[in-house]
């Protein structure tokens, strides 16, 4: 394929859509098919041919609010209707052309004024299984502008330039990486896509897989030429069989287009994308762990150096970037980089999706620029805590990150300041709690995961968390002792230190970073024997005073 | 390489073609273990002894390590489902919006833990790590339809709807 071939797909398709008066889009994600989009999306078909209006009704992608959902959203207006019903569908039709379906509108202005859509700047717009949908919002523009234009290096160097770093949490300079892999001598190399989002509590590159799968290829297909490989995995948890079948549709559509496969482009650039499963383990998430699933062991990490851009999958060079990632590519270089200078703070460039969940008014997807502070994303974009409680923390980051407290909301978000907090920017999840939940507790829930995902190689995870667990069960029930305490904030210490992963190196956080603004509550459930939020059962406290 | 001999098949089940279908499609290379053992259990439900000494056998792979594979990944199991299966999420969105009690009432009502199937193989029930549909928070899965927002009430009528049955 051309650039003039892809360009007249594109008018094609654009005067495809163009016949029709009004475009209804469902959103038919996770969330809002749980509610019934399915029958929404088949009654709106109906509705709209007996209306005799010439309507395209379209499944899309995740729209964002995720609470307010099923939602449909009627174009050229932009309305967006939430909540509603196959009974409703009819109402929608007769709407076409006339005033809104007032009482099916939704105001919810605030929740999107805030956002800036890069990576998500397609879903809710296409339908995310057929590539010309894609194509026609200039899809697969950056990929064949790059093999026709650049140099490997020029890519590497422009990605450098823009400042991207790994949204997979760590924030390593995106460009470096790259580069790394571009020097690294072999004539085997490989690209990998960490679609293991194994943080539970987000969601943000499942909705990316799912909405807009040809994003990650075509970003993927760029790393490849930059770095000089000619093929790809993405490796992608069994637990969602959606992003599964989404990829392997768009896989098999990229194909018969000639974006995948021998002499892409009319260059001599061959590249090719192979689905490999996960089954279940968080410590896949970690580069060497997940190089070891794919080659069909036990994901078991192993000492760096040498790191996998020096030996990597089948001890060859291999780069690894995150799906949100990948997904930032193609807008990066179809734009230029002052463009995505200019979103951000000094440190962190461009934008960051957040999966926005817990005790919170508007649970959802959103994408914020980078400095954007937290009190922004959780009171105005999220709506507040709801059913008058009380904001207590958020936590981002999964196991590996922290909770923040209210007093540290007003600063803005970037890899640096959530470090210096005591989290990380991690791969996108924010929960929100409210006093109705126990820091201690949630302590506890945390260590658990690490404790049953600790792969057991290196002793002070898989001796270290079991121990952690266990003094913060006592403190939970109420048998905990002030030395419990001293005992556990050491072994923190040495948890951190000593593991050999990230998975060990960071599963502390979430203990250090509550005792650090929660301290009280601590000493409540061992001193007084108190669980202020109501959590914890203190059964066993009664009984040893009895 | 000296050629080997195909290991023979466990049964007669049609199945098998299907598990083959995925090894010869990979070559049947060994970095294809943990995709043919996806195969097997979507196919059979679960992994047994047999299965895995056969996909290990025709990958030429230890069987040491196809049952070390096995075991490793919590999306393995292997002991069959029960006829129904509930899943309750036990990801951290969940986690702050009360599963926990959830799984609690489900243990009650049903008189086995997480990871266990009732004696008449009626009814498994499963925690998950994350679904991925946090924002619907608690999630329960009900043979593999999403449900959000579930109260305790909704969960105890299903199990026991599955349990007259």
């Amino acid at each position: 394929m051309t650039l003039e071939e892809l360009e007249q797909i594109a008018i094609g398709a654009r005067r495809e859509n163009a016949k029709y008066d009004y475009e209804v889009n469902v959103c038919m994600d996770l969330a809002c098919a749980s509610q019934g989009a399915g029958a929404l999306k088949d009654a709106l078909v109906k509705a709209a041919e007996a209306s005799g209006k010439t309507v395209l009704v379209r499944r899309t992608g995740c729209m964002g609010p995720c609470s307010h959902g099923p939602l449909v959203r009627v174009d050229p207006d932009e309305t967006l209707y939430s909540r509603v019903k196959p009974a409703d569908a009819e109402r929608i039709a007769n709407s076409l052309g006339g005033p809104p379906a007032a009482e099916l509108q939704c105001d919810l202005a605030e929740y999107f004024d805030k956002q800036v859509r890069v990576v998500l700047e397609n879903a809710g717009y296409i339908d995310p299984e057929k590539i010309d949908d894609y194509i026609s919002r200039d899809g697969y523009k950056a990929l064949l502008t790059v093999l026709l234009e650049m140099t490997p290096n020029g890519v590497v160097h422009r990605i450098t330039e823009s400042g991207l770093r790994g949204r997979g949490g760590g924030g390593y300079p995106t460009g470096l990486k790259w580069g790394t892999v571009a020097k690294a001598s072999g004539d085997v190399k490989y690209v990998v896509c960490n679609g293991d989002e194994g943080d539970p509590g987000a969601f943000m590159d499942r909705s990316v897989m799912e909405g807009d799968p040809h994003r990650v290829i075509e970003g993927m297909a760029i790393a490849a030429y930059a770095v000089g490989a000619s093929k790809g995995f993405i490796y992608v948890r069994a637990e969602y069989p959606i992003a599964v079948a989404r990829l392997n549709t768009a896989l098999r559509e990229a194909r018969r287009n000639g974006l995948l496969g021998m002499g892409i482009g009319n260059t001599p650039f061959n590249f090719d994308v192979e689905i490999r499963l996960g089954a279940g383990a968080f410590v896949c998430g970690e580069e060497t762990a997940l190089i070891a699933s794919i080659e069909g062991k036990r994901g078991i990490p192993t000492p760096r150096p040498p790191y996998p851009a020096a030996s990597g999958l089948f001890g060859k060079p291999t780069l690894i970037n995150n799906v949100e990632t990948y997904a930032n590519i193609p807008p990066i270089l179809r734009n230029s980089n002052k463009w995505f200078h200019g979103m951000g703070s000094e440190r962190s460039k461009g934008t960051k999706v957040f999966a926005l969940t817990g005790k919170i008014a508007n649970t959802g997807l959103v994408e914020v620029p980078m400095g954007i502070t937290l009190r922004e994303i959780i009171e105005v974009i999220g709506g507040g805590v709801p059913d008058g409680h009380t904001f207590k923390a958020v936590q981002t980051g999964g196991p590996s990150g922290g909770c923040i407290p209210d007093e540290m909301l007003d600063v803005g978000v970037s890899y640096d300041a959530l470090l210096k907090m005591g989290s990380i920017m991690g791969s996108g999840g924010m929960i929100v709690m409210d006093d109705s939940s126990c820091m201690v507790n949630v302590a506890r829930f945390f260590i658990e995961f690490c404790m049953t995902e600790s792969c057991g190689k290196c002793i002070p995870c898989r001796a270290g968390t079991a121990q952690m667990y266990t003094l913060l069960t006592r403190m939970c029930n109420g048998t905990g002792t002030m030395d419990d305490l001293a005992l556990l904030e050491d072994l923190c210490t040495t948890v951190k230190e000593a593991s050999l992963c990230g998975l060990g190196q960071t599963a502390p956080n979430p203990i250090l970073s509550t005792l650090k603004y929660f301290r009280n509550e601590y000493i409540d459930h061992i001193v007084h024997k108190r669980c202020t939020a109501g959590v914890c059962n203190m059964e066993a406290a009664v009984e040893v005073m009895a | 390489m000296p050629v080997l001999t195909p290991p023979t098949l466990p049964s007669e089940d049609k199945r098998w073609k299907i598990v083959n279908g995925t090894m010869r499609k990979n070559g049947y290379a060994r970095h294809a273990l943990i995709e043919t053992l996806h195969t097997v259990q979507s196919s059979f439900g679960y992994l047994d002894d047999d299965a895995i000494r056969y996909v290990a056998l025709s990958l030429r792979v230890p069987l040491c390590r196809a049952y070390g594979v096995a075991t490793f990944y919590h999306y393995f199991t292997l002991k069959p489902p029960g006829k129904h299966t509930a899943t309750v999420c036990a990801g951290t969105a969940c986690y702050i919006k009360g599963a926990e009690k959830l799984i609690a009432a489900a243990e009650t009502q049903l008189g086995i833990g997480p990871g266990q199937t009732t004696p008449d193989g009626e009814v498994s029930l499963m925690t998950a790590r994350c679904v991925g549909a946090c924002s619907r928070a608690p999630v329960a899965l009900y043979d593999g339809e999403v449900v959000g927002e579930m109260t305790r009430g909704q969960m105890l009528e299903r199990l026991e709807r599955w349990e007259v049955e």
